[in-house]
């Protein structure tokens, strides 16, 4: 789930100037275009067979490659190979699509890719899926080859039936133009298909963009989701397709003993009740005959894991993160004297609860079992995953799958997930139905709250060492917390125990700590964990920002300054800080009553820093009435969706920061809805000014990373305020009262 | 059978009377902008509009609809509405766009009964709509240029 692999990261941080590490990054950023153009060369050697792969291409379409078909009709339909889920990727690959192509972006038709890795791949990990905030940086420069590659055929067929030379052609929102003469791109769709295929194409000049980086530059799936017209599984509609609700296990790991279907059976509506391994299935005409089917059933569990609780669990992780056998993360054998000779030590342990990703469209998948096929409609962000699971689900060869991939009702997550949880579940549903009818598993907000896949709770513990001039000797720090990728196909990236996702962002760190020290200890539990949108950062960029800033204070030195003296050889980091501190006015005082407070993180290839204004409610909770956000996350794409994606990660995690809280007690999820298991309703929604800096580095992510840098410059507020230093999240049930 | 209004269509359905109006929209009637979210009235993406009132059709039984008029996000005509979904478009309000058709019917709402919301208007009227993208910052500045829009 990341671009880069620790090691490189790591080279990275590690670099002495600011040359060497553009390079790395450049040199990455380059193998990967690279593989790009190969990709993109191959494909159009093997015309006929990748048509073949794309799903329907109408007779006479031209279909230069797996992204762009143009029809007769004049019909310009852009393949998205990456799952939108509300970070835009679709607009984003849209853009770069129709800026080479110059196509009329607002025209364009959109679909979604089939499951085909070999088209379809995400260059950053080498399968077809979305995450780790690489829609864009994976697809820039292959989604530039592709839509120059299309507008270069079309522009040879033009200069074929004019007789015009191929450079006295220009092409503009849909339509070539030489002299008198004109064309839309329908009416050379045939021609074009059959050009040769271009061994190069020139990319425009950054200076020609007309999409690329404009502020007027607009989503192109606004006015299906404003008029109710978008369609996400959960309005799926087939002929005779039934709707199942699961009564799942009350406590993790629980098993079933024995079910009693009679009275499910005799609501109206309800058609089967079926044992599968998720549960018990009630399946119905309607989701509301499936609910009440589902009250009515009478079902036995055994207790599961009854021992596991959260407040235990705590203890335990506290107890562990004091103690030996961590797996190194990184050792400096100078740690232990470093700190022992120390002028001043600060130490710290901090808490952070197990974390329900909670998207508004409940997980839900359609499985149509017919034909000695198997055909699902889903938000299937890891096709990788879902497309091999779903098969074996069914007992079926990949060949015989066809994923229809639709948008999603939010995911942070979720339905990555390297059980296909949702989409089996469907499947085995299907099956045991045994008759040839599609059905639609639905979970309700409840069995969604309940099922796990959390953002794993972790303890940490920090220890640090100042010298009297008040810059950092030393650094010790243990992590405790469920291993998120052990059970994945990515566990093999887990070398010597020590899981990137659990320690990322503590370490490799940008920082320049001398003396740095770090264990990760991994225990295994029955709450089965998940990446949570920015997955490890979630949790390291909080004990670092925090720490980091109570360090300052400790050397009395202001927080900015103290950052940047340990970032000498991070001009990007140290760019954006300075930028968020300049836009916020950090060195002007506040009001009464009202205080500032400052994180900034490196995550996904693009670096954040954030001020938060906070401020006390009469009851002593808090309130962010402010957060301005620096980024910079290379070549701005879509400036507005960037600005979105900062606006929306702010809320997120703000959410998070105040509320998030899954609780277990013997075995049992405590939360189960919106009323217990909270999230941010807009008037808790602080003003986010969001800044940008201008620049020319090949385009990173930003799904992700507007989120870590926001709970550390909350409690950085909150310690400026109060002179209280938050050590557990979430908030909520903490007062503060003014220092 | 129960009879009522969809978007100025008579409607007639055979359904258990306790079924939420939700189900009958989306399973019966084949109205599907209306989502989904909770199912107990805490997240307003099932906010339908009856008589003109935003309700939550998650939690109000089909039988308590009988002869009145229920309008959903298909059915939105009003001069009002025409500038809500102007405003959410030009604003690119919407990211993953599932609570939006609350979002958006909640908003018309609003501007129906107040043309010139304050901010805490719209915390009051917009409170029970979660969005987990947290798109509040756009829907607060969309609700004000539709106000501004209507009353130019």
């Amino acid at each position: 789930m990341r671009m880069i692999d620790p090691a490189t990261a790591a080279a990275i941080f590690a670099a002495d100037d600011s040359a060497t590490a553009g390079l790395s990054r450049r040199d990455f950023l380059k193998n990967t275009a690279a593989v790009g153009l190969v990709f993109g060369l191959q494909l159009a050697a093997n015309k006929k067979a990748a048509a073949a792969d794309v799903g329907e291409v109408a007779p006479g379409a031209f279909a230069p490659n797996a992204f762009v078909r143009i029809a007769p009709d004049n019909v310009v339909t852009l393949v998205i190979k990456h799952h939108e889920m509300g970070q835009g990727a679709t607009t984003g690959l849209a853009t770069i699509l129709a800026e080479e192509l110059d196509a009329e972006l607002a025209a364009v038709n959109i679909e979604y890719a089939p499951a085909n890795a070999a088209l379809y791949k995400n260059l950053a990990f080498g399968s077809q899926g979305t995450g780790g905030s690489t829609a864009i940086a994976n697809s820039f420069e292959q989604m530039r080859q592709a839509g120059a590659t299309a507008r270069s055929m079309l522009v040879s067929a033009a200069a074929q039936r004019w007789k015009v030379p191929a450079s006295s052609i220009g092409v503009s929102n849909g339509v070539l133009r030489s002299g008198a003469h004109r064309a839309t791109f329908g009416e050379l769709a045939v021609a074009a298909s059959q050009q040769p295929v271009p061994q190069s194409v020139t990319l425009k000049d950054p200076s020609q963009f007309k999409l690329i980086g404009k502020q007027q530059t607009r989503r192109v799936d606004s006015l299906a989701k404003c008029t109710g017209k978008a369609t996400y599984t959960i309005d799926v509609k087939l002929p005779g397709l039934l709707t199942a609700v699961i009564e799942r296990p009350p406590a993790f790991g629980a098993k079933l003993i024995s079910f009693d279907a009679r009275a499910a059976k005799a609501i109206k509506g309800v058609t089967d009740v079926v044992q599968v391994a998720e549960g018990v299935a009630v399946v119905a005409t309607g989701m509301w005959p499936a609910i009440q089917g589902r009250r009515a059933l009478k079902v036995q569990w055994d207790g599961g894991a009854s021992g596991l609780n959260t407040a235990a669990l705590y203890q335990d992780y506290r107890q562990r993160a004091a103690g030996a056998g961590g797996a190194t993360v990184t050792r400096d054998p100078q740690t232990a004297a470093a700190l022992a000779s120390a002028a001043s030590r600060v130490e710290a342990v901090y808490e952070f609860p197990y974390l329900a990703h909670a998207p508004m469209e409940p997980l839900n998948c359609v499985a149509w079992l017919h034909d000695g096929m198997l055909e699902t409609w889903g938000a299937h962000q890891f096709p990788a995953f879902d497309h091999a699971l779903a098969a074996k689900a069914a007992g079926l060869p990949m060949d015989k799958v066809k994923l229809h991939s639709l948008i999603s009702g939010g995911s942070f997550g979720r339905r990555a997930n390297a059980a296909s949880d949702f989409v089996v579940e469907a499947v085995n549903v299907a099956k045991a139905i045994g008759r040839p009818v599609p059905v639609r598993v639905q979970r309700t907000r409840e069995d969604d709250m309940r099922a796990g896949w959390y953002r794993p709770l972790y303890v940490h513990a920090v220890k640090a060492g100042l010298d009297a001039q008040g810059d950092v000797v030393g650094w010790q720090h243990a992590i405790v917390g469920q291993s998120i990728m052990a059970a994945t196909p990515m566990a093999a990236g887990i070398k010597d125990g020590n899981d990137s996702s659990s320690t990322e962002g503590v370490w490799p760190t940008p920082y320049k700590i001398p003396a740095m020290t770090a264990e990760l200890h991994s225990p295994t539990q029955a709450v089965p964990p998940l990446w949570w949108r920015s997955v490890g950062h979630t949790h390291t960029a909080f004990v670092m920002e925090t720490m980091l800033d109570e360090l300052a204070h400790a050397a009395r030195q202001d927080p900015v300054a103290f950052r940047l003296k340990l970032l000498k050889d991070q001009p990007r980091l140290a760019g954006v800080i300075r930028m968020a501190a300049d836009k916020a006015g950090w060195s002007s005082p506040m009001p009464a009553g009202k205080a500032r407070g400052f994180a900034s993180h490196y995550s996904f290839d693009t670096y954040v820093a954030q001020v938060a204004e906070v401020s006390l409610k009469p009851d002593g909770s808090v309130r962010v009435e402010r957060v301005v956000v620096a980024v910079d996350c290379g070549v701005s794409v879509n400036p507005d969706q960037i600005v979105a994606q900062m606006e929306g990660g702010v809320g997120f995690a703000l959410a998070a920061a105040l509320y998030g809280q899954i609780d277990i007690a013997k075995g049992t999820v405590t939360q189960s809805n919106f009323h217990d298991y909270r999230v941010l309703r807009i008037d808790e929604m602080p003003k986010v000014d969001v800044h940008i800096v201008n620049s020319t580095q090949a385009p990173t992510g930003v799904g992700e990373p507007g989120v870590p840098p926001l709970a550390p410059a909350v409690a950085n507020a909150i310690a400026s305020l109060t002179g209280h230093r938050v050590r557990r999240l979430p908030l909520a049930g903490q007062t503060f009262t003014r220092a | 059978m129960l009879e009522f209004k969809v978007n100025s269509q008579s409607q007639s359905v055979d359904v258990d009377p306790t079924t939420p109006l939700l189900w009958v929209l989306r399973d019966n009637l084949g109205l599907t902008g209306t989502k989904f979210g909770c199912g107990m009235a805490q997240c307003g993406a099932c906010t339908v509009h009856m008589d003109g009132m935003p309700m939550r059709s998650c939690s109000l039984p089909v039988s308590v609809v009988a002869g009145k008029q229920i309008t959903t996000i298909e059915g939105l005509q009003s001069k009002t509405a025409q500038a809500v979904q102007k405003a959410w478009v030009d604003l690119d309000v919407v990211q993953c766009g599932y609570c939006q058709s609350g979002q958006i019917m909640s908003a018309v709402a609003l501007l129906e009964s107040k043309p010139k919301p304050s901010d805490e208007d719209i915390d009051q009227a917009m409170g029970g709509n979660i969005c987990r993208c947290a798109t509040y910052v756009r829907i607060r500045a969309a609700i004000h240029a539709a106000a501004a829009q209507l009353s130019a």
